[in-house]
């Protein structure tokens, strides 16, 4: 589904350029459920947004399906079915949350059709339907949101940067059985999940650790998990990992 | 009702969203010419002796009816000056749907300024919907430059939906309103610029009475090469509380500028003002795009929905 050949990623600083992805190469199947992991500041978010077309690869080579998207913008991405959930979803005035799952779904959708996506994040539909998705929603409201317009589209491979983080109210259960559902409705759909969190590690097919822009472990579930497990924080343990490396 | 053409229908129906001849009580105006005057048993429009304008009267206690006075102008090089005054009865709860829209493709500018005065009885609630809207490739301008002044009696309210989103190439709006003990103002304005058009929005607000209260919010979106000023003032004089925004999203070359003003001349009086002037936030349209929206696309969302 998801070749990454030799894809790095420099960014400006103060101090000069920063080597964010260093020379990674993956190969993700279709149906699968993968999770990233490692410590903060490693290069995980830099990593799925690389794949989503929001930073530009330095170096390297991007194929989707087969089909070479290293030069595609983020719409054509979208398009060949990326699917991007953001760690910190943005805030628009003026834009209803059912705009937003319209603009997702890309076609005109009825109400009972946005309250459904709506309720499957756990969120009341009608008293959200028409809510702006400005400032006077919280944090987590926002991020239930952000996941819905995911469930609109129909995607081949969505990715989630920490789709845990401040969903606090909302119970874990409840984002495991999306994704789930989400990988039984779709023949062939895959999901990457950025995670620290065990709950979510444990659901995956093949985990990813990242470190300092490098893959350090990959493998199934099995084979990775035991290093993991056990731990108050799974980004212990990749910080531990990195340095035994 | 004297026929109208397609042009006017078409500037009809943007203005005013009529398709036909509206229910209720109207007067529409085409090319400096009352094409059609309806009055009812509870509103009368009456033409003014001078010709300058209509005097409309609403008897009190009217409740749930509307008036409609849209103006078109199709004819290039038209200059008019239209004095329309409302006497909106106690306790009366009405619509009233202004708006005017000008079609000019010729060379020779095109120019509509209304002056409405609005004197609101005891606890009458009006509602106030007034468009501009400009179309036509002519050279010519299209100029609107509209006054609004509205007296609010004690326990009245008004609200104001006020709304130019294209077409008109130069505008100098002001809008003046004095409320009484217990009386509120609502204004919600819609505007955006694009081209070289530029918009003056001046609102000049006094809170003289206990208990009064205005709350004036202006969206505005400046494109290209467009110019707008937003001054919004509010003069607390009693035990009141008044609010204004400017939120404005600038774009291209576009330029704006927020004068937002508060005067308090009594110690209970509280005043609060906002405003903020930004581009879109690139987030923004990341985020849309990562939906399949091109950017040109995303920010046409961004900006319907900030204008909505």
């Amino acid at each position: 589904m998801l070749d990454l050949n030799h894809i790095s990623f420099k960014a400006e600083s103060d101090n000069g350029e920063i080597q964010i992805i260093n020379d990674i190469s993956l190969h993700l199947d279709p149906g699968k459920f993968i999770v990233i992991t490692g410590p903060n500041g490693g290069g995980k978010s830099t990593l799925a947004k690389l794949i989503a077309g929001i930073e530009p690869i330095t170096a390297g080579q991007v194929v989707f399906e087969g089909k070479d998207i290293t030069n595609m913008s983020i719409t054509d991405r979208a398009k060949c079915g990326i699917g991007f959930a953001f760690q910190q979803p943005v805030r628009f005035k003026g834009l209803t949350v059912f705009d937003l799952l319209r603009i997702a779904a890309g076609k005109t959708i009825s109400v009972s059709e946005a309250c459904g996506y709506l309720s499957e994040v756990g969120l009341c539909a009608k008293d959200y339907i028409k809510r702006e998705v400005n400032a006077s929603l919280s944090g987590g409201e926002l991020k239930r949101i952000e996941i819905a317009t995911i469930l609109a589209r129909d995607v081949r491979l969505a990715i989630f940067d920490e789709p845990e983080a401040g969903i606090d109210l909302w119970s874990f259960q409840n984002l495991i059985r999306i994704f789930e559902k989400m990988q039984q409705n779709e023949n062939g759909r895959s999901i990457l999940v950025i995670s620290h969190q065990e709950r979510i590690l444990n659901i995956a097919d093949e985990i990813i650790v990242l470190s300092e822009g490098k893959i350090l472990r990959q493998g199934k579930r099995d084979e990775i998990l035991p290093d993991i497990i056990g731990t108050k924080y799974a980004s212990d343990v990749c910080r531990k990992l990195s340095e035994e490396a | 009702m004297a026929k109208m053409d397609a042009i006017q229908m078409q500037l009809l129906q943007e203005v005013a969203g009529l398709h036909e001849i509206p229910e209720g009580a109207y007067n529409i105006r085409a090319n400096s010419k009352a094409v059609g005057r309806q009055s009812t048993a509870n509103i009368e429009i009456t033409p003014k002796e001078n010709g300058s304008g209509i005097d409309i009267r609403i008897k009190e206690g009217t409740k749930h009816e509307s008036v409609h006075i849209p103006v078109v102008l199709s004819e290039s090089g038209l200059k008019e000056t239209v004095y329309n005054d409302f006497y909106v009865g106690d306790d009366a709860d009405v619509l009233i749907v202004a708006g005017c829209g000008i079609d000019n493709c010729g060379t020779q500018d095109s120019e509509h300024d209304g002056i409405h005065r609005f004197f609101i009885g005891k606890n009458a609630k009006v509602k106030y919907v007034e468009k501009h809207y400009g179309s036509g490739n002519g050279d010519g301008k299209r100029i609107l430059n509209p006054v609004t002044e509205v007296h609010l009696d004690e326990g009245s309210t008004m609200e104001m939906e006020m709304v130019q989103i294209k077409g008109v190439d130069s505008t100098d709006r002001s809008t003046i309103a004095e409320l009484k003990a217990d009386a509120k103002l609502i204004v919600r304005e819609r505007l955006m610029t694009h081209g070289q058009q530029s918009a003056l929005s001046i609102y000049k607000v006094t809170l003289d009475g206990d208990g009064s209260s205005a709350d004036v919010v202006s969206r505005s979106v400046a494109r290209d090469h467009s110019y707008q000023k937003l001054d919004m003032c509010i003069l607390g004089n009693a035990a009141c509380t008044g609010h204004t925004e400017c939120d404005s999203i600038i774009m291209d070359d576009g330029r704006i500028l927020a004068v937002p003003s508060l005067e308090a001349n009594s110690v209970d009086a509280q005043l609060v003002h906002e405003a903020a002037i930004g581009k879109i936030a690139g987030e923004q349209l990341v985020k849309l795009m990562t939906l399949g929206l091109t950017e040109a696309e995303a920010e046409e969302q961004i900006i319907n929905g900030f204008l909505k």
